[in-house]
Order: C-alpha cells, then structure tokens, then sequence
C-alpha cells in the first residue's frame, strides 16, 4: 500500500511540473503583460516613453518574449519554487506566499461553512428523496436541486443582492465590514459578528449552488442500492425500515459520498473566485481575479500551483477514502 | 390514421403467439397510471395502519396440520402498460415438516407467490389484491398475512418464516462482516441476547451448515467467500432463529453443479433438525424429484397441476406438466434432440379468458379456446385444471380415441 502512494505522488510531482509549465506559457504568451497595463495611461499621456517602458520589462524580467527566453524565465522560477520561494507579487508588493497565507482563510471559512451545510441539507434530503421515489416530496426537491444547480453563481448572487440587500435592506450588500462603522481595536467579539453577517449572503449562495448536487448524487446511489438484493435480505430478516435505509442502504451509499465529498475537501482553500468577486470578499479568489486581470505572473504562477497541489491532494485523499469505507477495496 | 397517431402508439411486446398486441395512446397510458396511482395509494394506507386490533388479522386454519395455506391469492403489479396479474388466484398448503416445490418457468409468479408471503412484494406497484395467506405459528395462532399491518409482520420475517435467495453472490451486503450479519438476526429476534450470546449462536449455526473454518469466516466480509460458503452463509442465517418455514428461492441456481448436491443434502438435514417446513422454489425437476414431498406446477400465474411428488412424476395429467417431465434431460435420449415446449407464455397484461396454455398445448381442443378449464381431482391430493378430463374435453378426447381405433381397424 505504502508503494501504491509513493508511486502516487511520484505521479503528482509530475503532474505538476507539466501543468507549472503550461500556466508559464500561456501567461508570458498573453498579450498585454503587467508592465503594458501600468503604464498605458502614462504612455498615452507623454509622460512615459517607448524605452521607459522597455526598461522597465527588462527590470521585471518580461522583456524577452520568444521560445528560449521563456524557458530560461521559466527555469529561473522553477528553480526558486523549489527552494520554497515563489517570489514577489506585482500587483501585491508582497511574496505570494505571504498574499497566499493573508487571505486564504476568509475563503476557507466561507467554502468550509457552505460545504457542512452542503453535507448537512443535502444528504438527508437525498435519502428521503430516494425512499419515497416519485412522491410529491421527490419531485419538489429535484426541481428546486435542478435550479440551483443550474444558475450560475453571478446571477444567483445578483438576485440575492437585490433581494436581500436593496430591496429588503435585512443582510448588508457587499464587503467583509461596514466601512461606517468603527470597533474599538478590542472588540473582538463585535467585529467577528459584524464579519460573519456579511458572509451570510455569500455562503447562501454557494450552498445553494451545490446542495443540488450532492442530493442528487445521494438520491440516485441510494436507489441503486435499495434495489440490490441485500437490501430484500435485509427486509426478510425483519429488520425494521429505518435500519433497512439507514443502516443496510446508506452504508453503502457512502461509499461514493465519502470519496467524492472527500475529495473536494482541499479545494476548499481554493476560494469561490466568482462569488467572491461579486460580493467583493477580500478573499483569495478575488484576489487572484485581480491578478490574473493585471498580468501578475509571479502571483498567477503562485496560486496556480496551489490549486493544482489542492486537486491533486484531493485525489489521493479520495482514494485513501475509498479504501476507508469499502472493505472491498484494497490499493496495490 | 395519421403519422402523428402512429407515433403517438407504443407496442405491448411479446404477444405474436396470442394475437392479442395491444396498442396504448399516450391518453390511455396516462389514464392507466392515473387509475394506479389511486389504486396503489388506497393499498399502501391500508397496510401503514398502526394500532391494527388484532382480531383483524386472526383467523382460522382449513387444515391445523398446515404451516401456511394459500387460499386464491392474487398478487397484481399496477404498471404503466397496465395490470399484470403476477399471481392469479393460487390455492395450495404447505404442511408441517413437509417440503412443498414450487415449479414453473421464469416469470410465472413462483417468486411473487413467496414474496406475498412475507409481505416484501415490490411496493407500490405490486399488492396483493385479493385472496388470503394464512399462517399458523408454534403456539397454534392463526395469523391472515394479507390483513397484517407492517410492524406485525416484522416480529414474523426472519423469525418465523425466513428467507434463502437465489443469488449468494449478491444478496448479502457487501460492507458488512458476515458475522455481524448474522449476529443482527439473532440479536433482533432472541429476547434477551447479548452480543456473546448473539456470536454464539451464530458460530454454532456455521458449523451446522458445515463450514471448516468458523471463526475465520465469522471475521470474513462476504467478499472473501466463494459462492458456495456464501449460500451456506445464508442458510445459516435463515436458520438461526428456528424458523417453522423456510422459503428457498432457487437455492442452488446460482452455483456449481458440485456444490447443488451439498446445498440440497444441508437442507434437507437442517429441515430434519429443527422440523421446519420447505417452499423450494425451482424450474430444476431434478432438485424437485430429489427434495419434495408435494409439487406445485404454475404457469403464468396460476397454478395448472399438483400433487404429491410421485404422482406428478409418474402420473402428470396436464399438457404442460407433460411437456415439463419430456424436456428433462436424460442419459437415455442421446441421439434425440431435447423436447422443448414450442411458443411463448402469453402476455401478462391482458390475459386471455381461455385456457392460457392452449396456444402452446398439443391436445388443444375448440372447447380449450373458449372458458378457462376448472379444476379436476385425480386424488385426494393430485389435481390438475384441463378440459381433457371433464367434460364436453372429454368427450370429445373419447370421439377422437374411437376415430383412432376405427381407423386401425
């Protein structure tokens, strides 16, 4: 089993060194770098030239953009990565992995919340979905998991800006904190509440948006196993139906739970960068929004890495998972 | 008619041999699953009654030395096609201490027969209609099962009346330890078991069905054993509880040739030790030959011929019973191809009012295309239903019998 993981991330280390190189490529390959963004106003104005301009590209080291010059630029980030330095923002000012580890947690705590609730709503709605198939119950949660699936984030979180925050004024429009209002440096207490009521809205969304899914992946495992035959064992042995479903019948049902629900749980420090955006949470998906909008390679690069480390963690943690739950299953 | 109508008509398949296709317009599917929905909703509250008094469900025995008696049960399937008639007005008993075989080929409502026993038909859509199953526990009481509500049933299933599957490889859940499988049983059936008390048990019952290595397979989850240990596995959870009935469901379908006889010899012996009564469930004559005391033959939901074991080998009176014992293969036979009954079972949704057999019988008289025969009694326990032993049938087998002889002459 321990050879099965070494040759795994063996595999990832790979995995990733190809996936750094492409993200390189494609963002020295985009049109306009940083240095053209910052300084197109100035150029137009006058008060910079051609040669400032190239100057200050050679300074950041993106003036060279052909083949070898790309990959000369690349090996020098690589080799500094690997020393376990990622280098510093443009756009930031700060090392990445400082911007990285700032902002990282306001979007853990938003994923992290929406994800229990995601497992909490959803699941229990999904096996009653499944045991009374076809009922009016069944019907009504499968459309509204439909709709919510369905929407995109942006929209979703419009309408409920303007419900909820416009309209019924209840639930603050934008931010992490009311810019009127000032704590004492000491009131802890006061300025975590006035922070989590201004994620209400933007956690509301994202459980809404994916509580569908995972009701719906219950919904449809759990049919499939309440149709196999140990289940009818089961009820011929007397057993009452509670235990039947939730005992005989979920056991198995969690076994693809567990390994997809498992799986997402590094993501979770990748940030909502979408919802985020729109409801203007300093977190690290809006962060890296910015980024990528101004070019900020270092940065782009920084947390690109971290979120392929993520996926690929994610992965392994599914299979470690799916050795956990189902006695079946043995890695080799 | 027009295109759209065409398009607008689904088939019914399986009906050639009858020349009874159906077709069904959306209109009248929606109105079949309309009416079934009703129908389905009506039963199902019926049976979730809680508080049932239970004078209700108490009744009689025709016969006290009977474990279960089936008296014209008709367990029907309300779907979108329309009703099918799974089991269409069965009538036989199961004796204490006796093993009763159950014949017939796929889809004739064998399994559905049992399944109303134990109440675990396929719900909504499967319900038992009409009729009643009796049952008679170790203390003398008479219980109607069509009439129990679901919380009485649950003391009866698993305790009483316990199950054996078809398929060993599928019917015990995966993510469980077979001992803990086991232990469940006993545990939810003794009063007063402890979890030692349970594992006990359990482990006494795997070396009954004569498996080696207990405690290894106490410890084993189902897929580590073959699908012999398997079967043995579920036999010895069916027994753990000292049932009075044992319903077997083609027990040994599922496995090699070699284990079959093993299979059969345990549940015979086992039958012997806690004197329980058999449902052996089986389209193998051979298994029927070998186990039972008394045969039941059906076909498509109806049962056309029983009797004691030797009469229906020695004896078969109906056409299809006939062909059953014709299409068993034998050493003899060698250089003839195997008898097989031509044609199909007819379509289960609108069943025809006639003989369901006529189609495929070789003696088909006019008389076979016209009524549904009754029930003829050879014996005290042999009857069949078939026009050639009554009758305007047997009269006209008797002209014909002449027209033979005169011809010779």
């Amino acid at each position: 089993m321990w050879k099965y993981f070494l040759r795994r991330i063996a595999l990832s280390l790979l995995i990733l060194l190809g996936v750094s190189a492409l993200i390189y490529l494609l963002s020295m390959l985009m049109p306009a770098d940083y240095i053209d963004n910052q300084t197109a106003a100035a150029l137009q104005s006058g008060a910079m030239t051609m040669e400032d301009v190239q100057r200050l590209k050679e300074l950041y080291g993106l003036a060279d953009k052909s083949f070898t010059g790309i990959i000369k630029s690349y090996m020098a980030w690589l080799t500094s990565t690997m020393k376990g330095d990622l280098g510093y923002s443009f756009l930031y000012g700060k090392p990445v992995t400082a911007v990285l580890s700032d902002y990282i947690w306001i979007s853990f705590a938003i994923a992290f919340i929406s994800y229990l609730l995601q497992i909490i709503i959803g699941i229990p709605m999904g096996i009653k979905a499944s045991v009374n198939q076809y009922s009016a119950y069944d019907y009504t949660v499968s459309v509204f998991a439909m709709m919510g699936t369905a929407l995109p984030s942006f929209f979703l979180s419009a309408l409920f800006m303007n419900v909820f925050a416009i309209r019924l004024g209840i639930l603050p429009l934008q931010g992490l904190t009311t810019a009127t209002k000032i704590f004492a440096k000491d009131a802890h207490l006061q300025i975590f509440f006035d922070k989590a009521w201004h994620l209400v809205m933007p956690i509301s969304v994202l459980t809404l948006l994916s509580v569908g899914g995972t009701m719906r992946f219950t919904r449809t495992n759990m049919l499939e196993v309440l149709g196999s035959d140990y289940i009818r064992t089961a009820r011929a042995k007397g057993l009452s139906e509670p235990v039947v479903v939730y005992k005989h019948a979920f056991r198995n049902t969690m076994i693809p739970l567990v390994t997809s629900l498992s799986g997402m749980l590094p993501g979770l420090f990748g940030g909502a960068m979408i919802t985020e955006t729109v409801f203007a949470i300093p977190g690290i998906g809006y962060m890296a929004l910015r980024a990528t909008q101004q070019g900020d390679i270092p940065f782009i690069m920084g947390y690109n890495m971290f979120l392929s480390i993520l996926t690929v963690a994610g992965m392994l943690i599914s299979d470690i998972m799916y050795m956990v739950v189902d006695p079946r299953v043995k890695l080799s | 008619m027009g295109l759209l109508d065409m398009l607008k008509r689904r088939k019914v398949e399986g009906t050639e041999d009858l020349d009874n296709t159906m077709y069904l317009t959306l209109r009248e599917e929606r109105r079949i699953s309309r009416e079934n929905r009703k129908i389905m909703k009506q039963y199902e509250r019926e049976k979730n009654r809680k508080n049932v008094p239970e004078e209700e469900y108490l009744t009689q025995m025709r016969d006290p030395s009977n474990v279960v008696e089936f008296d014209n049960l008709h367990t029907y399937f309300f779907t979108d096609l329309g009703t099918v008639k799974s089991v269409n007005g069965v009538t036989f008993d199961i004796p204490q201490g006796k093993i009763v075989g159950v014949v017939g080929e796929s889809g004739c409502g064998k399994s559905v027969t049992s399944l109303s026993l134990m109440q675990l038909v396929q719900a909504p859509q499967g319900q038992i209609v009409e009729g009643s199953i009796r049952y008679q526990d170790i203390n003398g009481k008479c219980y109607e099962i069509t009439k129990m509500p679901r919380d009485k049933m649950l003391e009866i299933r698993g305790k009483e009346i316990s199950m054996i599957f078809q398929e060993p490889m599928t019917s015990l859940n995966p993510v469980f330890k077979i001992g803990e499988q086991m232990d469940e049983v006993v545990l939810l059936h003794t009063k007063g078991a402890t979890s030692e008390s349970a594992k006990a048990r359990s482990i006494e019952m795997l070396n009954l069905v004569g498996i080696a290595d207990v405690e290894k397979v106490y410890n084993s989850y189902p897929h580590e054993l073959s699908g012999g240990m398997r079967q043995r596995v579920m036999i010895a959870m069916a027994l753990s509880c000292d049932p009075r009935l044992i319903i077997a469901d083609e027990p040994t379908t599922a496995l090699d040739v070699t284990i079959q006889a093993q299979i059969l010899e345990l549940l015979r012996d086992v039958k012997d030790k806690i004197n329980g009564s058999i449902m052996l469930i089986t389209h193998d004559l051979g298994v029927i030959a070998e186990m039972a005391d008394y045969v039941v033959v059906m076909y498509a939901g109806r049962i056309i011929e029983q009797g004691t074991v030797r009469e229906i080998f020695h004896n078969p009176k109906h056409p299809y019973t006939i062909g059953l014992m014709k299409s068993k293969p034998s050493g003899d036979t060698k250089d003839n191809r195997l008898y097989s009954i031509r044609g199909q079972v007819p379509n289960p949704i609108n069943m025809p009012d006639y003989c369901y057999f006529c189609n495929r019988c070789d003696y088909a008289m006019n008389v076979c295309w016209k009524e549904y025969p009754d029930i003829v009694e050879f014996s005290e326990s042999h009857s069949a239903a078939c026009h050639l032993y009554y009758g305007e049938g047997l009269e006209e087998q008797k002209k014909r019998r002449v027209e033979v002889e005169n011809n010779g002459n």
